[in-house]
């Protein structure tokens, strides 16, 4: 499985981003490969409109299976994501990355 | 002439202005009085008119023709605001994100994305003795007030001579929405009022008209009711004159609430009014 995280930073110490659309970076985790590389989306600050579908469509391609986030996305995000198959865990917001993804895998996150 | 009352801060006195002034006008021209704040029309609550026409009002969205669709992707590249988006081999469009510019649908090489009508709204048009007043109101749901203001202004211009004053109640802010209508106006009236918010607003909106090099002058509201200094001081700094002070006072608040005329009952009104008046016609020259 490949799991996404909304991230204020680019290691597993970083907070996550309780916003989706426009999350600072996007930490991704290979459990498969064991690795995590992170994704820089701070160029959506520039958008006025529709950052949701974008940051969406830039997870789609990163080819994450789960997404660990705060809030959860908005009606137009949530839209894009479902249609990729991407399942949504929220409430992660006070959580160091390391932290959302032990209390995702104890199943104590919600499911969007 | 199309003269757009806008302010920046909201509720310092738009629509009291729109309609003191359209009637005012009435009184030696032609004139109409189209209320362009479409979330939240409100001048119709002054004006008793009797129905000239009502439609509906569509905007159009593209639709994806999955069957003629090549996949190349052109659609999501040209699109501004993210309404299309492609996954994998489909095409998601997002109505509420659409800004009906038919880039898309017009760069589509196989015709795969027609634009498809959807009602947004209701344009009413009524008379009130010799004032024509046409009201747009977007349906509760839409998010877009730019297409159905664009098609207002539209209209004004299929029915309405050069030699009929247009004034137009904008919406409240400095986004899309008082852009489209301020965008269509020779010449711009803030209102504003002695509040920090109002001056802090007052400035947006100055930056906003200067941007589109829009003619502009400021008409402060509830005068009296705190400092206007600052505001004064600085309209002369930005080379905008100050054209009107309507005068803080019970009486005008009371006929407000009403729905009545201001300036045919309190005479400082009408003084002030008719120094706008004045500024406009010699404008109009």
């Amino acid at each position: 499985m490949i799991v996404a995280f909304t991230s204020k930073g680019k290691g597993w110490g970083s907070m996550i981003d309780p916003r989706f659309g426009r999350t600072d970076y996007f930490l991704v985790y290979d459990e498969s490969k064991d690795t995590l590389s992170a994704h820089d989306n701070r160029q959506i600050e520039n958008e006025a409109h529709g950052a949701g579908p974008k940051t969406a469509q830039l997870l789609f391609k990163l080819e994450a299976d789960v997404l660990i986030t705060g809030n959860g996305p908005g009606g137009n995000a949530a839209a894009v994501l479902e249609k990729a198959g991407i399942k949504i865990f929220t409430g992660a917001q006070s959580f160091t990355v390391n932290e959302a993804y032990r209390a995702y895998q104890e199943e104590k996150l919600q499911e969007f | 002439m199309n003269i757009a009352i806008a302010s920046g801060k909201g509720g310092t006195g738009k629509t009291t202005l729109s309609v003191n002034l359209a009637a005012l006008f009435a009184e030696e021209r032609k004139i109409v009085l189209a209320d362009l704040d479409v979330e939240e029309p409100n001048s119709g609550l002054f004006l008793q008119g009797d129905p000239v026409s009502e439609g509906v009002r569509y905007k159009y969205i593209p639709e994806w023709e999955e069957s003629t669709c090549t996949l190349c992707g052109e659609c999501q590249k040209v699109c501004n605001f993210h309404a299309v988006i492609q996954l994998a081999s489909q095409i998601m469009i997002f109505p509420e994100l659409c800004h009906s510019c038919y880039t898309c649908s017009e760069l589509c090489p196989t015709d795969s994305l027609p634009m498809i009508p959807q009602r947004m709204g209701m344009l009413k048009h009524s008379k009130d003795g010799m004032i024509d007043f046409v009201e747009s109101r977007l349906d509760i749901g839409q998010e877009q007030a730019v297409p159905l203001i664009a098609q207002t202004i539209e209209y004004l211009g299929e029915h309405f001579g050069e030699n009929t004053i247009k004034l137009f109640d904008s919406p409240p802010g400095t986004a899309c929405p008082v852009i489209e209508v301020i965008k269509n106006a020779d010449f711009v009236i803030l209102v504003t009022e002695p509040t920090p918010f109002g001056f802090h607003d007052l400035k947006l909106a100055v930056e906003t008209v200067k941007e589109l090099k829009k003619p502009a002058a400021v008409v402060i509201n509830r005068y009296g009711s705190g400092p206007a200094d600052e505001i004064i001081e600085f309209c002369h700094t930005s080379d905008i004159a100050v054209l009107a002070s309507i005068p803080n006072n019970r009486r005008i608040a009371e006929l407000y609430s009403g729905g009545e005329l201001i300036y045919t009952k309190v005479p400082e009104v009408r003084t002030e009014l008719e120094k706008i008046k004045n500024h406009i016609l010699k404008q109009w020259k």
